[in-house]
């Protein structure tokens, strides 16, 4: 029987079928960081609970945490308590965590898989909805709550129904400038926030296979926007090469072994998919969102669309409502929007490509005078480390940039990076939700070349112009 | 966990499609590490006319009139009503940590974000899905109706409205789950032997993830 590669990956990890139609699914790996996490802990104490298989638990402090000043006591005695709090947990229960001021500290999508602690064919889960970003690796990655983050922790299990399936195929090639943040942006702007509900979402085409391991992470990690439960992406060889060698990873005869099983994971010729949507890599352009949901993006020379075309009614009210709280008029042309803040990090974009997508267009260039704040923040110590010994952090400084420590920072401003009420953002992060980058705080998605050159020109422009 | 069997109260609508879970619970009251206590800011950005922070006495903070919580019909209400995708975004269970904490019993929806979903499940709190044509009637209806109320029985799968009855559908694992307030934790660990057997038979198909 032809399989997808989800049918695969399911297949391999249903531990028992239940009763009630329910399925008891194994989970190999499994993400912690400080936010999700107290109560799941506190819960398993409070049940005299020890964790099933402790080695397959790594834990960092990310959302929380400070981008500057970490010399110094972390200043919110909230924040302070919470990180407190998962140090006192991963030593009681002997878990790995990289704590704050160990150099592979960053976020937690980030670290993962640069430690080799993704592998295809895994099950992993993180109290954290962008845990889909792990299926660029061909790995079952979705986020859960803190009740099932204990649930994982007592049982190495969760409960779960199957997805259905939808395949996504890009077909073609991006123009030059397009990256892999446009390419997602307009997937989802496609088939909209709730258009991969219920799914697992595999994507595929020649545009996908043409990216780097750090584009289909880009990719997958903006699933969840889609509302997908995951996102996947076939084994290939840069599956493999991005894997060997790293610290977790398995070694000699063993990793032969494996790749031997990876080589297996995709999905089959002629496998069958619930729902199946094709878009052409070629009409794809540099994309901004203007709305509050990650489906507004619309091609940066665009314009604002206006809600008096919208048939859908209730549609037409969450665009006026968007339109509102964004502080912009319909019709407005996308490139005369002007900005004060521009954002560069989190787990969609905080990678090494990422840096120098962002630092091939500040090189030699200033941040806008109208620009009071723009901010490069690695999603790792050992993003900073590499950029650093490439002098990236020079050409954001010069420019006029802040060169950060790792953290989510002002991709969900739970520290002190954040928007102030009716200021406006270009950010590579992946949700633009009111509030999201601070209270009353507007955000524009783009890409990272997109949010270099925004910060640079004041307002958003077409980056393929600046090549 | 406390079983769900039924549940009546005034209804109070959430007139928006994609309400996140950012707009239910703000970031800034996620550095708590407890589970309760977040009923005060659920909808905190739309719910109050100052911008709020968890060292706050929330009872002094100016309340938006506009906002459907605080208005006076809808004061009591235990029941949402909502558009498509609700609770979409993050993962965060402080979502419906605050949801319940409220005094929400149940969501009406026409579709709810799998991760929220989930979370529900896992604290009693009833996800009601109902078609978009319902749904658009059942807004019409509580509009009209100052004190509109509903009883919602899980048992029976339906929904009492004061013009007539709704049948609805839910999983069966949820809807046992919820009736009878279960435990995923103790339940799964009474497969034990299933989880250990699976281990051991995993370790020789895929040694490198042992
Ligand atoms: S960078 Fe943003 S989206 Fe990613 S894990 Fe952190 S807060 Fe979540």
């Amino acid at each position: 029987m032809t399989k997808t590669l989800y049918d695969k990956l399911w297949d391999a990890h249903v531990v028992r079928v239940n009763e009630d139609g329910s399925n008891l699914v194994y989970v190999d790996r499994h993400l912690v960081h400080e936010v999700t996490s107290p109560q799941a802990f506190e819960g398993l104490r409070l049940a005299g609970r020890q964790p099933w298989r402790r080695e397959t638990v790594l834990a960092v402090p990310d959302h929380n945490v400070p981008t500057i000043d970490r010399h110094l006591p972390v200043a919110d005695p909230a924040s302070r308590l919470q990180l407190q709090t998962l140090d006192d947990n991963c030593a009681h229960f002997g878990l790995t965590q990289f704590k704050l001021h160990d150099i592979r500290q960053g976020v937690v999508h980030v670290i993962g898989p640069e430690q080799g602690a993704i592998l295809p064919g895994m099950t992993v889960v993180c109290g954290d909805s962008h845990t889909s970003t792990h299926g660029a690796f061909a790995a079952l990655a979705f986020g859960v709550g803190s009740s099932e983050v204990e649930q994982v922790l007592a049982t190495q299990c969760l409960v779960m129904r199957k997805s259905r399936s939808m395949r996504i195929a890009v077909e073609g090639r991006l123009g030059s400038g397009v990256a892999a943040k446009d390419l997602i942006l307009a997937v989802i702007a496609r088939i909209g926030a709730a258009g991969g509900a219920g799914q697992v979402i595999e994507f595929a085409g020649e545009a996908i296979r043409e990216l780097s391991m750090e584009g289909r992470m880009t990719v997958c990690n903006m699933a969840i926007e889609a509302g997908a439960r995951s996102g996947l992406i076939a084994v290939d060889d840069k599956t493999i090469a991005y894997v060997q060698n790293r610290p977790f990873a398995p070694k000699g005869a063993l990793m032969e072994q494996a790749i031997a099983a990876w080589r297996e994971l995709h999905s089959d010729l002629g496998a069958r998919f619930d729902n199946a949507v094709e878009l052409d890599a070629a009409q794809i352009e540099p994309q901004a969102s203007w709305g509050t949901s990650p489906d507004t993006a619309v091609p940066v020379t665009a314009s604002v669309p206006d809600p008096e075309q919208e048939e859908n009614p209730v549609k037409a009210e969450s665009m006026r409502a968007a339109l509102r709280y964004m502080g912009l008029a319909a019709g407005t042309p996308i490139q005369e929007i002007g900005l004060d803040k521009v954002f560069i990090g989190s787990c969609t974009n905080g990678r090494i490509e990422d840096l120098r997508a962002a630092a091939a267009i500040v090189r030699g260039r200033k941040v806008a005078a109208t620009i009071s704040q723009a901010l490069v923040v690695p999603g790792s110590g050992l993003v900073k480390q590499q950029a650093e010994a490439e002098g990236l952090h020079r050409v954001f400084r010069e420019a006029g940039f802040e060169w950060r420590d790792p953290g989510c920072s002002m991709c969900l401003a739970m520290n002190a990076d954040r928007l102030a009420p009716g200021e406006r953002c270009a950010s590579t992060s992946n949700r633009n939700f009111e509030g999201r980058q601070g209270q009353g705080g507007r955000t524009h998605l783009v890409s990272p070349a997109t949010a270099a050159a925004a910060a640079i020109a004041g307002r958003f422009v077409d980056v393929r112009q600046w090549l | 966990m406390h079983p769900f069997t039924q549940a009546r109260g005034i209804v109070v609508p959430i007139d928006r499609a994609n309400v996140d879970t950012d707009a239910i619970i703000p970031k800034q009251y996620l550095k708590s590490i407890r589970r309760s206590g977040f009923g005060p800011n659920l909808f905190d950005d739309w719910r109050y006319l100052d911008p709020g922070d968890p060292s706050m006495d929330h009872g002094k903070r100016r309340g938006n009139p506009d906002f459907a919580l605080n208005q006076e019909r809808y004061r009591a209400a235990s029941i949402l009503l909502a558009r498509e995708n609700f609770g979409c975004g993050s993962s965060r269970e402080h979502a419906v940590w605050a949801l319940v904490d409220y005094g929400v019993r149940v969501v009406i929806a026409p579709s709810f974000a799998d991760i929220f979903l989930n979370n529900t499940v896992n604290n009693g709190l009833l996800a009601v899905v109902l078609d978009a044509a319902l749904i658009e009637r059942l807004f019409a209806e509580v509009r009209q109706t100052p004190g509109y109320a509903l009883t919602v029985d899980l048992e029976a799968q339906l929904i009492t409205t004061p013009t007539g009855e709704i049948p609805f559908a839910l999983e069966e694992h949820r809807r046992h789950r919820l009736l009878n307030g279960l435990d995923d934790i103790d339940m799964t660990l009474l497969h034990t032997g299933a989880i250990q057997q699976y281990e051991q038979s995993r370790k020789l198909s895929a040694p490198w993830l042992f």
